[in-house]
């Protein structure tokens, strides 16, 4: 799997039951190639985790698996069907197999808590209000807040909303969860329940999750197998231990968060001296 | 240089072609995809209350005004020579056929309309669209629609209503102030105003620029830039639009409808 990256030898996963699989696929924004003929499978029932420097795509890889971006060329396969290619109406379909935690939990301002997470079990089933409210109640348990079933989400701290957020992404209890930098703003207890949670859901309920995120520790205490993205290219894969051990400059200046090396802390431009003694004004 | 500004004014013309394409596309897809009638009820009335009877006030209060000041301009004009008794016609017809559906949809636009697209623009910023589209629900089915076809509904009701409050302050002035005799008043408006020619004119126009107002509200706030100044921005240009649509289709409907083209 993947193409010319520093893999370390061996791989710990059984990565023949796949859920997700990307092959050759090239995205570009504007004049900018966010993805360059990338191949990946994410395992089912695994926790799989993207990982690499803001601004490499991982959002962006999750909304083209979610079909609501298509790649220019290459292919995007959900249980061997053709995410790009398919019509609005077969898209909506395959959708309700996925779940979503954004990162900003998107949650519906004009519904309390209760209606946000019966939004997707009223919309795509036929249940009794008597059945919606257990499951309701039971996916808020899950994530601990049922007291906070009638709360309106300006009502939630940014941890609260979050998880109320998961609720709702697993109320369907969807294949595959995708969960948007799940831990970014969040105080360490908030990040500690969100690891765990995201951890003990999978197991227990056995979807597949997709985790993207740059918090190196605590993805790299619930993750599967990894993938790390940099420059448009997988630049290392492989389960954490395999990563940690990975002597690849680029991975481990990521993996130690180290302040500049092949990934430079500054953007591109002109030297510092240069442009001070050049003067004038900014335009 | 002049090949920068031709460049330019190309680049332009093809955004603006791009945008008009999108909007049509919304409409379209908002049309087709409209939700199942058990499903759009509770949306298309929650809508309609948020449009119409919230738009309520400030149509009542200016049909009011407008009305007494049509009535008081209408007085002082004609008491000149001797035809003060033709205050009620002059009232009628001015906000049937014009008054009541240009003045409507342009508060319309200004209460309704940027409030549909800020709404939508916040919901795009939130990513609340975006999380409605992988729950797998249509966001033109379950945010567009409901909201263009309640404003579709709302325009000629609340056109209707202007028109009515505005005869009636019209009436407050010029026959309970000024003395006009009350008999005249509506008796001249009766049979001056022509239901076919008059009132169905007026409310084909309320029905096209209700059309028009919501349309591009809810284009703007879909297509925004999903931050506080992309919002901003979409909201003045749905007033900005649709103040300029609305006046010049007035101008395309009454020469269709009054000009014997």
């Amino acid at each position: 799997m993947g193409q010319d990256k520093p893999v370390v030898e061996g791989k710990a996963l059984p990565l023949d039951d796949i859920i997700v699989e990307i092959r050759n696929m090239t995205f570009t924004r504007g004049s900018r190639k966010i993805f360059d003929d990338i191949s990946l499978k994410i395992p089912r029932g695994k926790v799989t985790a993207i990982m690499g420097p803001s601004g490499t795509g991982k959002t962006t890889l999750l909304k083209l698996i979610g079909g609501q971006l298509h790649p220019d060329s290459g292919e995007i396969l959900l249980d061997g069907q053709n995410i790009p290619k398919l019509n609005r109406k077969d898209l909506f379909i395959v959708r309700e197999r996925m779940g979503m935690l954004f990162q900003s939990g998107a949650l519906f301002t004009d519904m309390n808590v209760f209606d946000n997470v019966a939004f997707p079990i009223r919309v795509h089933t036929e249940l009794p209000e008597v059945m919606i409210r257990d499951i309701v109640l039971m996916k808020l348990q899950a994530v601990g807040l049922r007291g906070a079933v009638s709360l309106m989400p300006s009502e939630l701290s940014g941890g609260m909303a979050r998880r109320v957020a998961l609720a709702r992404a697993i109320s369907l209890d969807p294949d595959i969860v995708m969960y948007d930098e799940p831990f970014t703003g969040q105080d360490p207890i908030a990040m500690g329940v969100l690891v765990n949670l995201i951890k003990r859901l999978n197991q227990a309920l056995g979807h597949t999750s997709i985790i993207v995120s740059h918090d190196i520790q605590e993805t790299l205490s619930i993750a599967d197998y990894i993938y790390v993205l940099s420059d448009g290219k997988i630049i290392a894969e492989g389960t954490p231990g395999m990563l940690k051990q990975q002597d690849s400059e680029q991975v481990r200046q990521f993996v130690d968060g180290l302040p500049d090396g092949p990934v430079p802390f500054h953007y591109p431009a002109p030297d510092l001296l240069d442009e001070l003694m050049a003067g004038g004004v900014f335009k | 240089m002049i090949l920068d500004k031709i460049q330019r004014l190309g680049h332009r013309t093809l955004s603006k072609c791009a945008a008009f394409g999108r909007s049509g596309q919304i409409l379209f897809q908002s049309i087709v995809a409209r939700p199942a009638p058990m499903m759009m009820l509770p949306l298309l009335i929650k809508q309609i209350y948020f449009i119409g009877v919230l738009s309520l006030v400030i149509i009542v209060v200016s049909g009011a005004f407008i009305g007494m000041v049509l009535g008081l301009q209408g007085y002082t004009i004609l008491v000149d020579y001797g035809s003060e008794q033709a205050v009620g016609q002059m009232v009628a017809l001015s906000l049937l056929r014009e008054l009541a559906p240009v003045v409507t949809a342009l508060l319309f636009a200004g209460r309704a309309g940027s409030a549909l697209t800020a709404e939508i623009g916040l919901m795009k910023a939130t990513e609340q669209l975006a999380s409605l589209e992988m729950i797998g629900v249509d966001p033109y089915r379950r945010i567009i629609a409901p909201r263009l076809y309640a404003g579709f509904i709302c325009m000629p009701l609340l056109s209707m209503i202007f028109a009515v409050v505005g005869i009636w302050g019209a009436a407050l002035v010029a026959v309970d102030w000024l003395g006009i005799y009350s008999g005249a008043y509506w008796a001249n408006m009766q049979q001056a105003v022509d239901f076919r020619e008059d009132v169905v004119n007026g409310l084909i126009k309320a029905v096209v620029f209700g059309f028009i107002v919501t349309w591009i509200a809810v284009y703007q706030g879909y297509d925004c830039v999903p931050t506080s100044e992309g919002i901003s921005q979409a909201t003045t240009r749905t007033v900005v639009y649709a103040s300029l649509a609305v006046l010049g289709f007035d101008f395309v409907l009454t020469a269709l409808m009054f000009g014997d083209l």
